[in-house]
């Protein structure tokens, strides 16, 4: 249950003398972190292929169950955390973006595949989006094509340690009037207007090298 | 209070109901605590599998639907009466089949009377 994000006055000495006579010492903040990680549960839908691979986490052989986040809540408001498997067209993408609204604080994203994340082997088509991370924030970017089980769980052990890491007394969603909405793109003849939130995704920006 | 008396017994109830009522309650009045609320015109917007709601979202099913599920659940009874009463036919002779026709006569007036009030068709 101690986890590493612990501020705890009790040192590690001491802690661990009590652990060996059954008795537990933990903080505040480390209790509502353990509890928050140790009951992610995912929103469920699946945008692709990718999807394919996310079930098979959910399956016997991989268990995401054994982390907590086996529990795929077929509501956003319910859901902790949004798995973006698959290719996002840009069809889908308003779609995307009001589910992630709709979910309540604290949120967190995945982007499972390459696709999700820059639009993958489809970066060049018309009508696939160049990353979800245009419009909403995301906590972990999963590489591959499509990622392996093993890789999800990898990545949800990394979301695990971002929530390990949180501080209570900064946590934005307690703080008064954090206005935290994520414009829906719509969906127009010319793509998505407007192309990506600028809040959100900050590109870098191309620096012209002189030489000589 | 001796582990066989009559209200020991009960006890078990009062305990296990106490646990039922606490059990569900703690975790409400717990998020309603802990749990930020951050409302928006987006996120109060009603759930459709994301899609923009078109119209208004209580929609309204006709009186007929629930008469003809309640028809269908009648024959679907029907059925599960006449499954054992089959099995057993062999055994329980003349008096069986009697009381299964009359059965059926009764359930076959309730269709042709259904049926005089028009509630087969489909309006």
């Amino acid at each position: 249950m101690g986890t590493a994000a612990n501020t705890s006055q009790v040192d590690e000495g001491l802690k661990s003398e009590l652990q060996k006579s059954g008795i537990f010492v933990t903080t505040l903040e480390g209790l509502y972190n353990w509890g928050r990680r140790s009951s992610i549960w995912p929103l469920q839908f699946g945008l692709a292929c990718c999807a394919i691979e996310m079930i098979a986490t959910a399956c016997a052989r991989y268990d995401i169950d054994r982390f907590g986040a086996g529990l795929f809540r077929p509501s956003p408001r319910q859901a902790d955390l949004m798995i973006v498997s698959g290719t996002v067209t840009k069809k889908m993408t308003p779609q995307v973006v009001r589910l992630y609204n709709q979910m309540p604080e604290p949120k967190y994203v995945i982007t499972m595949g390459a696709c999700s994340i820059s639009g993958g082997p489809f970066i060049d088509g018309y009508n696939v989006l160049k990353g979800i991370d245009r419009y909403i924030p995301v906590d972990v970017h999963l590489p591959g094509c499509p990622p392996r089980p093993e890789a999800l769980l990898h990545g949800l052990m990394k979301l695990q340690e971002k929530i390990d890491s949180q501080h209570i007394e900064k946590m934005e969603w307690y703080q008064k009037g954090l206005k935290r909405e994520f414009p829906v793109p719509e969906f127009g003849p010319n793509g998505l207007n407007p192309p990506y939130n600028p809040e959100v995704f900050q590109p870098q920006q191309h620096r012209e090298i002189t030489v000589g | 209070m001796s582990s066989s008396s009559y209200e020991y017994h009960y006890l078990f109830l009062g305990v296990f109901l106490l646990i039922a009522i606490v059990f569900p309650l703690l975790p409400i009045i717990l998020a309603r605590i802990v749990a930020p609320k951050k409302p928006n015109l987006i996120k109060t917007a009603t759930y459709e599998c994301g899609v923009e709601t078109k119209g208004d979202s209580w929609v309204q099913f006709k009186v007929q639907y629930y008469v003809y599920a309640l028809m269908f659940v009648i024959f679907d009874i029907e059925v599960i009466f006449i499954y054992p009463w089959a099995v057993a036919f062999k055994q329980m002779g003349s008096f069986a089949f009697v009381e299964m026709a009359i059965f059926l006569a009764i359930l076959a007036f309730g269709l042709v009377y259904a049926w005089k009030k028009n509630v087969l068709e489909w309006k």
